[in-house]
């Protein structure tokens, strides 16, 4: 059981304002990838002779294991992030809590209270929580101008905001998203913006309903590198001044410690490591971080000299991709790529175990109890993983792969 | 002299002859008044066994530079000016934009070859990879034969660490990373002297990233070819690159040594792109990153391109476009700034003396017998 709560969260605010308790979502599979996947399976689970029925007549739904057993919390005045590869699960999980997608299993809590299934009071919800999407070019309707853009959610949700005309009400907003002056932009089109710009409305607009949750999917990933950062500010000062509880997805480690209190890292749909942002990146404990950070670009390293053991032993690890999600490997995710793989890590999925205040950690290694058997280094080969063991991989059924 | 780099950079004491060499390229798109200036007279020298890294944001030229010194650049890319010299050996000179189509036939791939930024697109979606190697090789080296091509292919895979069983696969088969592999491979299959690589990880994971930057590193190191690495990630060419040109709407406005340009860098765009990137170690720091946003090549700021994001604009900047001059510093660097050719001293962030300035001095040292 994987199941991190986020630490770092204000003691004092007690309820955290959206919570998500064990979320798991399986996609279920159509088409050539179930018949792919039920002619792999066949040799392993019964005689060659035997299999006239048809790929998985006996081995039950096919599904996409896309977030398994997820817990997360959302406090107000924070920002979380989570990291993680394409096909980590990581906008799986945005998009659960965003509740644009119903979850397999789990439930969400907002403001303490638990979410009814189902589309029972969505716009009730969508006040509350808002998403700003990664891809700014198409999340705004090129035939619509700024105006528009804003005014759609304050009259879906009929929020007029006292003593202030709609044009008013679109000016302040544009101005809390620092597009000034705001009466210049109000009448452009999305085409007359930049990037930067353009993801600043995406922003306004979530910000139109007065929320107190933002859900950010890699909002900086398509801007150019020099305008990302005044992005990343402007969601930090949303959570300065307005206190709003922050989700930043993200697959760039370095702008997640820089932007976040709290850092959650995703490997094949489990959280495997959550702690304090700082805490998270200066002393990951578990193998998968250490291996997200070993790869960052990190321009410090350029004056250390190369090839040294510590970057030799990191690259060992690296070997591999990460696993198919339809059959994920038993025990651990990560134990088949895993330099620190133990016999136990092959068998039973790890706990989080806690190596520091509120820093938790999804790996056997920190467990203290094991005995010398389950503790004994798993034997295996970690070979340059050819395609055969991810047939999957360049059309997965999986829906973040839109991500990169 | 040669005494001070010798642990550093043993690469670098090797014959640092210059290999291409490109004076004030431009290439317009369109022509007329409302032609495009995308790029607008670079000066670049790739030396043997090099990286060179090209750092520029989205509509910078930096593609559109890499396509015009290898001819692939289509209408309406036009080159307007300069000259591009490949100086395949010592004392041998070929005009690259002089060259006919059949010329540049043999020098394509054999010597220049290019790896595009998407591996999907680059390889023939209904061809298996082994035929799309052997194609390479049978075109050039016809006197292989067909087992020939086929084990030379087989060994270029092994290369790039896939397994010589991949051969039959189609492109849809392997993963992103194993297809960039795969034309990575493509591009060594006939040893050339330069390969130019457009982005090459840009859609890859970071792990996948660091796995084909460190084979290909191994792999320069082996052969010995040297790269034109173009990317917007300026903190991964500080890592992998030996030298770096830095580029801002179609203009190359810095030149140095990677070290050099990530300690010390001079041009103010450059000091907002480092501060663009937040540190993965010490104390967080507030970054700004760089106010407004690139300009539109259709209208350009006059002056210095740069000024209107500039916090340190003078008066000249406004109306004098500076050029890209070298420093009067030792370590062969270039910058387009006033605020380094004027009269005045240059501002503490971008005066900042460069580390080891004696290992930062090798490119002139190198030029010396």
């Amino acid at each position: 059981m994987t199941q991190l709560r986020l630490a770092g969260q204000p003691p004092a605010t007690g309820t955290p304002l959206l919570e998500a308790r064990n979320l798991t979502k399986h996609f279920d599979v159509h088409g050539a990838a179930r018949r792919r996947s039920g002619r792999r399976a066949l040799p392993q689970r019964r005689r060659p002779m035997a299999g006239a029925q048809g790929p998985s007549a006996d081995s039950g739904p096919v599904v996409v294991h896309a977030v398994e057993d997820v817990s997360l919390a959302l406090a107000e005045g924070q920002i979380t992030a989570v990291v993680g590869e394409s096909g980590s699960g990581k906008s799986t999980l945005a998009r659960l809590l965003a509740r644009l997608i119903k979850p397999t299993a789990g439930e969400l809590l907002l403001g303490g209270r638990p979410v009814p299934p189902g589309r029972r009071d969505a716009r009730g919800y969508a006040r509350q929580v808002q998403m700003v999407l990664q891809d700014p070019f198409s999340s705004l309707n090129p035939v619509h101008d700024v105006r528009y853009h804003l005014s759609r959610p304050l009259r879906v949700h009929g929020l007029p905001t006292p003593g202030l005309s709609l044009d008013e009400t679109i000016i302040s907003l544009l101005e809390r998203v620092a597009l000034t002056p705001a009466d210049q932009f109000i009448g452009k089109y999305p085409h007359e913006l930049s990037g930067g710009q353009r993801q600043r409305v995406a922003i306004a607009r979530a910000l139109a309903v007065r929320p107190r949750v933002l859900l950010a999917d890699e909002p900086v990933s398509m801007l150019d590198v020099s305008i990302r950062l005044g992005i990343l500010n402007l969601l930090g000062d949303l959570r300065d001044t307005e206190r709003l509880a922050i989700l930043y997805i993200t697959h760039d480690i370095a702008s997640a410690r820089y932007l976040a209190d709290t850092i959650a890292v995703m490997y094949a749909g489990q959280i495997v490591e959550a702690g304090p942002a700082q805490a998270v990146t200066d002393d990951p404990a578990h193998p998968y971080t250490q291996l997200l950070l070993g790869a960052a670009p990190d321009p410090d390293r350029a004056e250390q000299a190369p090839g040294t053991s510590a970057s030799r032993a990191s690259r060992a690890g690296r070997r591999g991709t990460p696993p198919s999600l339809l059959a994920p490997p038993p025990g651990c995710r990560f134990h088949p790529r895993c330099p620190h793989a133990m016999a136990i890590c092959a068998e039973a999925e790890p706990r989080e175990f806690e190596v520091a205040g509120g820093h938790l950690s999804a790996c056997w290694r920190h467990a203290r109890d094991l005995d010398d058997a389950q503790a004994a280094p798993l034997l295996q080969l970690t070979p340059h993983r050819s395609a055969a063991s991810t047939p999957l991989a360049p059309h997965h059924p999986h829906p973040t792969r839109e991500e990169t | 002299m040669t005494a001070g780099q010798a642990p550093a950079a043993p690469a670098r004491a090797t014959a640092w002859r210059p290999l291409l060499e490109v004076r004030g390229l431009c290439v317009d798109y369109g022509a007329g008044p409302d032609a495009v200036h995308a790029v607008a007279g670079a000066d670049l020298t790739l030396h043997a066994g090099e990286v060179l890294g090209l750092a520029g944001e989205s509509g910078s030229g930096k593609s559109t530079l890499a396509y015009a010194i290898t001819r692939l650049l289509r209408a309406p890319g036009m080159i307007t000016g300069g000259s591009v010299d490949y100086h395949p050996e010592p004392g041998r000179t070929v005009d690259l934009l002089a060259a006919g189509e059949s010329g540049l036939r043999v020098l394509r791939w054999s010597q220049i070859s290019v790896v595009m930024q998407s591996a999907m697109n680059a390889l023939n979606p209904v061809l298996s990879i082994g035929s799309q190697l052997t194609d390479v090789l049978r075109a050039h080296q016809p006197a292989l034969g067909k087992a020939g091509a086929q084990d030379r292919a087989a060994g270029l895979l092994a290369m790039v660490g896939i397994s010589a069983d991949r051969l039959g696969s189609h492109p849809h088969q392997l993963s992103g990373g194993m297809r960039q592999r795969v034309m990575i491979a493509m591009a060594l299959a006939l040893e050339p002297q330069i390969v130019i690589m457009d982005e090459p990880t840009t859609a890859l994971d970071v792990v996948t990233q660091r796995d084909i930057l460190e084979e290909l590193m191994e792999l320069r190191a082996r052969l010995g070819f040297a790269v034109l690495f173009i990317t917007h990630d300026l903190s991964l060419l500080i890592e992998i690159a030996d030298s770096i040109a830095v580029m801002y709407a179609g203009r190359l406005v810095e030149r140095a040594d990677a070290t050099a340009l990530f300690r010390a860098p001079r041009h103010p765009y450059t000091l907002g792109l480092l501060r663009s990137f937040p540190a993965l170690h010490g104390p967080r720091q507030h970054l700004t990153g760089i106010p407004g946003s690139p300009p539109d090549l259709r209208g350009l700021p006059a002056g210095c391109v740069f000024h209107p994001r500039c916090r340190y604009a003078l008066d000249r900047c406004r109306t004098d476009a500076p050029a890209l001059l070298p420093l009067a510093e030792d370590g062969g660097r270039l910058a387009a700034c006033w605020l380094q050719h004027g009269a005045a001293a240059a501002p503490a962030e971008l005066a900042v003396p460069a580390p080891g300035a004696d290992l930062a001095a090798a490119p002139t040292v190198r030029t010396q017998p």
